[in-house]
């Protein structure tokens, strides 16, 4: 999987793969300008400027306690990344290991860990955060663990998978011809071969982490005030609908850019590491 | 043995494991329940009642929800109580958790019926049109909608639908349920009235996700030579399309949607959030602010063993439709 100029050609010329990578790198700037720059403290109440429309003071208004709403959006950006970056490495940490170990013993370990994967999607995501919440009660933590578990079983299977057919490969069973492992062949035949199609999975498991993320934020399950989250701002803001409707606009829209941006990426990526499925859709 | 014979033992003996395999799951989902909401917490007449509470209180209330007995016990009774419809007494409405659910499964079960119907009809709809036109105008458009549609939270649509139908024209209601008799206030027609926004918001998002699979299935199944051999004896694109390819392509699209399923019941959890309905959602929520922990474990029970439930009855029905499962076995 080396860069070499040639790649980076194919990348630019796909459409749909720069336009995402340009959403996706506009979400993580505004997450890493939030540490350093943003037109007002996110946390400033300002009572006597609240629910200003946009403006030049203010690009995008005011929201009910009269915190400027592009400040709030930049540092908002924070908590979808730190939940996607951490929910989906919990995700692969174990859903990967999981699937290697299935595809790697076979029989009755492929059968319990499969069972365990089937048993996990009973469990979504918000299924899960209810639990947690009503045990230890809301927040970060809460989101992040549940949405992470959610993505175990997603990993497990997509690697299992392809896994498998790794293992049926010729130069796979010369490998064993050689006298090698079951560790050595995973770690330096089967992992490298399956990488491409796990970070494709990943960028699509984070789009839907930054999804639910955002529900949960929303529900009350999730970040917990005052830090921003962009479903926390999508919850007051309906409150506001009939005296600031525009308020309920601009975090939502984040959201979905957000989504999409890593939704296109990761079709692009897709194609670009595997032509053949490309070509087949 | 003669192939007909041997094909349906091959689907029997699928149709067994994966029955055995469905009760192990819901089994093991009920423990894992009832580790997390009984037994994790210590003592829950604790959690239930707040650090402020007296150690007598905590006692008392321990007793009177039998938590002073080992888990083992409590989890066979509560198992019990499960299959005869006995879940408890809720702390914080004082009355059967049972009657309580059943009240809110009214609201829950019609929405989540309506938003399935609109899905499936929105996405085979799209899907199917897509493929017909592929790579066309058509389905360009179709593509790029669901790709829209796919990244839009469903609570902030909900949010949008609300913003113009309630907010600006009136149309709608912006929350709440009328009811479904005269004696509550509203009745049939009321009723639908107030899931007609909530059903929409959760199917679009579902459809732009079913739309591409009954897209990508249709398009599969165009290009087996029986298609071109249908369409050379002079049937029509539409008789092919509708009569004979999407029966073919049914398997993708039905597994997708059994997969789908856990996304609409927690959808519609949220859902009933956005527009105040007093349904399963809801009272899950109020439980929580309750510390009814009660109520919160069967209603995750519930729903777990909901989405345990139906992608078991879709794999039966996909086994019972795919004829490549009657001649391998594969799936088993």
């Amino acid at each position: 999987m080396s860069a070499t100029p040639d790649s980076f050609a194919s990348m630019r010329r796909h459409r749909s793969f720069m336009l995402g990578g340009t959403l996706v790198a506009l979400l993580v700037a505004s997450a890493a300008l939030s540490y350093v720059w943003t037109p007002y403290p996110a946390s400033e109440l300002d009572i006597p400027n609240k629910l200003l429309a946009p403006g030049a003071a203010h690009w995008l208004g005011t929201d009910s306690l009269g915190r400027d709403i592009v400040s709030l959006l930049l540092v908002g950006a924070r908590a979808s990344i730190a939940v996607g970056v951490i929910a989906v490495g919990i995700g692969m940490a174990f859903g990967v290991g999981l699937g290697l170990l299935a595809a790697a013993r076979r029989g009755w370990v492929e059968e319990a860990v499969m069972r365990l994967a089937d048993f996990t999607f009973a469990f979504p995501a918000l299924l899960t955060a209810i639990m947690l919440t009503a045990i230890y009660g809301p927040g970060l933590f809460t989101s992040i663990v549940a949405i992470g578990i959610f993505n175990i079983p997603v990993f497990a299977r997509i690697t299992r998978a392809a896994a498998n057919s790794i293992w049926a490969r010729e130069f796979v069973l010369a490998a064993r011809a050689c006298g090698k492992g079951a560790t050595r062949i995973t770690f330096e035949h089967v992992l490298p071969n399956i990488a491409s199609l796990l970070i494709v999975q990943a960028t699509i498991q984070f789009a839907i982490a930054i999804l639910a993320e955002a529900a949960l934020s929303y529900l009350g399950l999730g970040t917990q005030p005052p830090t921003p989250s962009w479903g926390r701002m999508l919850n007051e803001a309906q409150t506001l609908l009939f005296q600031a409707p525009q308020l309920a606009i601009w975090p939502g829209l984040a959201i979905a850019l957000s989504v999409l941006g890593l939704n296109l990426m990761g079709d692009g990526l897709r194609d670009l590491l595997d032509p053949r499925l490309a070509r087949q859709r | 043995m003669p192939s007909g014979c041997l094909s349906e033992f091959i689907i029997s003996y699928f149709l067994l494991r994966r029955l055995a395999s469905f009760i192990v799951t819901l089994l093991a989902a009920s423990a894992l329940v009832f580790v997390v909401l009984d037994v994790l917490p210590g003592n829950a007449a604790e959690v239930m009642l707040g650090e402020s509470a007296t150690p007598e209180a905590v006692r008392a209330l321990s007793v009177k929800l039998g938590l002073d007995r080992p888990a083992a016990l409590r989890y066979a009774a509560w198992l019990q109580g499960l299959l005869r419809g006995e879940l408890g007494t809720s702390i914080a409405y004082d009355t059967p958790i049972a009657e309580l659910i059943i009240e809110r499964l009214a609201v829950t079960v019609p929405l989540a019926a309506l938003a399935m119907a609109l899905t499936t009809l929105l996405a085979l709809a799209a899907g199917v049109y897509a493929a017909a036109r592929h790579n066309k105008l058509g389905d360009v458009g179709v593509m790029l909608a669901s790709q829209l549609g796919i990244a839009i939270p469903n609570f902030w649509f909900a949010i949008l639908l609300i913003l113009v139908f309630s907010v600006q024209l009136g149309w709608f209601s912006a929350g709440g349920f009328a009811g479904w008799t005269e004696a509550d206030g509203g009745g049939l027609g009321p009723g639908l009235h107030s899931l007609v926004l909530p059903a929409i918001a959760l199917a679009l998002v579902q459809a732009a996700i079913l739309a591409r699979i009954t897209r990508s299935a249709v398009l599969d199944v165009l290009r087996e030579d029986w298609v071109r051999t249908a369409r050379a004896k002079g049937l029509s694109q539409r008789a092919v399309l509708w009569r004979h390819v999407l029966r073919n392509a049914a398997v993708p699209v039905l597994t997708v949607m059994g997969l789908q399923f856990a996304n609409l019941l927690t959808g519609t959890i949220v859902i009933e959030n956005v527009f105040a309905l007093p349904g399963l959602g809801r009272l899950v929520f109020q439980a929580i602010a309750n510390r009814d922990l009660g109520v919160v474990q069967n209603i995750v029970m519930l729903l777990a063993a909901t989405v345990i439930l139906i992608n078991f009855v879709v794999d039966v029905v996909v086994a019972v439709i795919d004829p490549r499962l009657k001649l391998t076995g594969a799936s088993a």
